[in-house]
């Protein structure tokens, strides 16, 4: 007898598909190795970001999100996403619209425009808990075929992953543990530092609002990893975070004319290391850190080649 | 001897805790000003925002001051201080209510209008508009168009639906915008 292959819709967003595609990339390889189907969400739009769109109409922004939620309610899966920010305004607004009566029915008003309904009937996980969840952590460290063995990681966790935490009820928000776990399956070594659990700087409309003082956020982070003695790698599971850091240090060259040169992954593309796959396969170096400055990830503290 | 208030307020407005409220800061009145707030704000730490001062300044109906000061903009919503905060006042979502109410009177910046309006006109605030990421999809394997709303115009037509319907559209000045862009391509074109 067969076990039948969990299913997710599986939630894109914007910044992976549209810039960061060897996340969706390496999302792909990583879900079919680990047995868990992604169905394509036809039609699905902006989450719309939580910070951005909540801060200026919480009735839109809850609107807009339920109309995601009910392409998922008409299959009946679960959807799951690699995003901090679709992650918070999916599963935020499902909560709030499952719980608050009122503005279920102003959302619902609304929707009736499209003909749509939100009914209230899936669940929304990131992409670590469904992996964590249907597949679990043992499995997937059979799975890694290149233990990246040496390889010195700092984490970024974000903050929309597990905060707030008496809402989101999943991990302490002041000593997680969760995400760390499954990047450790890799075989990686862990690097503490003192601002790991600070945010990246890019949220709540911050980055459109004042770039620099988003990038300052960033460049504190930094300074923290090196007061730590360094790392190989910074890991995080969101692409908003990934581009902060990532492009961010080309942005922080110019508005503060400090170099620094971090290789960032998501913790998918990380996984897509550790389970085999040379970067080419899911375009590692298309990050838009390498396109504009010109570079490469560095191969030898990757592990990977001199 | 004249004697002098302990506070003085000019102009309070005593229906701005009832809007905050009711917006999505339900717990607002739960303060008494320890500060672990601002203590755990990176966003506090480089810049003029201080979120115990602009709940202070709230709870004594400083309607004005609080929703036209431009460090309403600077929190990240990174919900450090809503996790610490000993009264449960939630001041992530205070905040995030007090910024409705500041885009409702008019107090929104051009960016963020911009960025709201990528959302109606593409159906995703950072939408796929260049050659240059399709071609950078297909350089990593994938199809140029993902299945969202990028290659599914009947998906936009229905945000633009729920947009008019919640007045969003006409809260952003969207059609101004709109034709602004237009002019601005009609030119570059003569």
């Amino acid at each position: 007898m067969s076990m039948a292959r969990p299913k997710f819709y599986h939630f894109l967003g914007c910044i992976i598909p549209h810039r960061y595609p060897s996340i969706e990339k390496a999302t792909r390889l990583v879900f079919e190795d680990l047995g868990v189907e992604l169905l394509d969400m036809v039609g699905a739009t902006c989450c719309p970001a939580p910070g951005v769109f909540g801060s200026f109409d919480r009735i839109t922004w809850a609107s807009i999100a339920a109309r995601n939620l009910t392409i998922a309610e008409e299959g009946g899966h679960p959807i799951t996403t690699g995003c901090n920010g679709c992650f918070a305004s999916l599963w935020d607004a499902n909560h709030e619209l499952k719980e608050d009566e009122e503005l279920r029915a102003r959302v619902n008003e609304n929707l009736a425009e499209i003909d749509r309904e939100f009914k209230g009937t899936i669940e929304v996980t990131h992409y670590v808990d469904a992996l964590i969840q249907t597949v679990g952590l043992e499995k997937i460290r059979e799975r890694v075929t290149r233990p990246l063995t040496g390889v010195r990681m700092a984490l970024h966790p974000g903050c929309h992953w597990m905060r707030p935490r008496a809402l989101k009820q999943k991990d302490d928000s002041e000593r997680p543990h969760i995400f760390r776990e499954l990047c450790e399956t890799t075989g990686a070594e862990y690097v503490h530092y003192k601002d790991e659990l600070m945010c990246c700087g890019a949220g709540g409309a911050v980055r459109t609002a004042d770039l620099k003082v988003s990038l300052d956020f960033t460049k504190q982070k930094f300074e923290s990893i090196l007061a730590a003695g360094g790392a190989d790698v910074i890991v995080t599971p969101c692409p908003f975070c990934e581009l902060q850091l990532d492009l961010g240090q080309v942005e922080i060259q110019k508005h503060f004319d400090v170099k620094y040169e971090f290789d960032v992954l998501h913790v998918m593309e990380f996984l897509a290391l550790a389970f085999g796959y040379e970067p080419d396969e899911f375009g590692l170096k298309t990050h838009l850190q390498y396109m504009q400055r010109k570079s490469e990830p560095h191969w030898e503290r990757l592990g990977l080649k001199a | 001897m004249e004697t002098r208030p302990p506070i003085i307020i000019d102009e309070p407005d005593d229906s701005f805790v009832e809007m905050i409220k009711k917006t999505g800061g339900p717990n607002i009145q739960n303060c008494y000003q320890c500060g672990t707030c601002s203590g755990s704000c990176p966003a506090g730490a480089r810049t003029n925002y201080l979120v115990r001062g602009i709940i202070r300044k709230a709870l004594l109906g400083l309607k004005e001051q609080v929703i036209s000061a431009p460090e309403l903009w600077y929190c990240t919503t990174c919900y450090t201080c809503q996790d610490r905060c000993p009264q449960d006042v939630r001041p992530t979502d205070v905040i995030k209510a007090i910024r409705n109410i500041a885009v409702a009177e008019g107090y929104m910046l051009d960016n963020h209008r911009k960025t709201a309006a990528k959302v109606v006109e593409a159906g995703h605030a950072v939408p796929l508009d260049k050659d240059m990421w399709r071609k950078l999809r297909e350089s990593v394997g994938l199809e140029p168009v993902p299945p969202n709303a990028s290659g599914n115009p009947w998906a936009i037509e229905e945000i633009r639906k729920i947009t008019k319907k919640s007045g969003f559209d006409t809260l952003i000045g969207y059609e101004e915008l709109r034709k602004a862009a237009e002019e601005k391509a009609k030119k570059k074109k003569e």
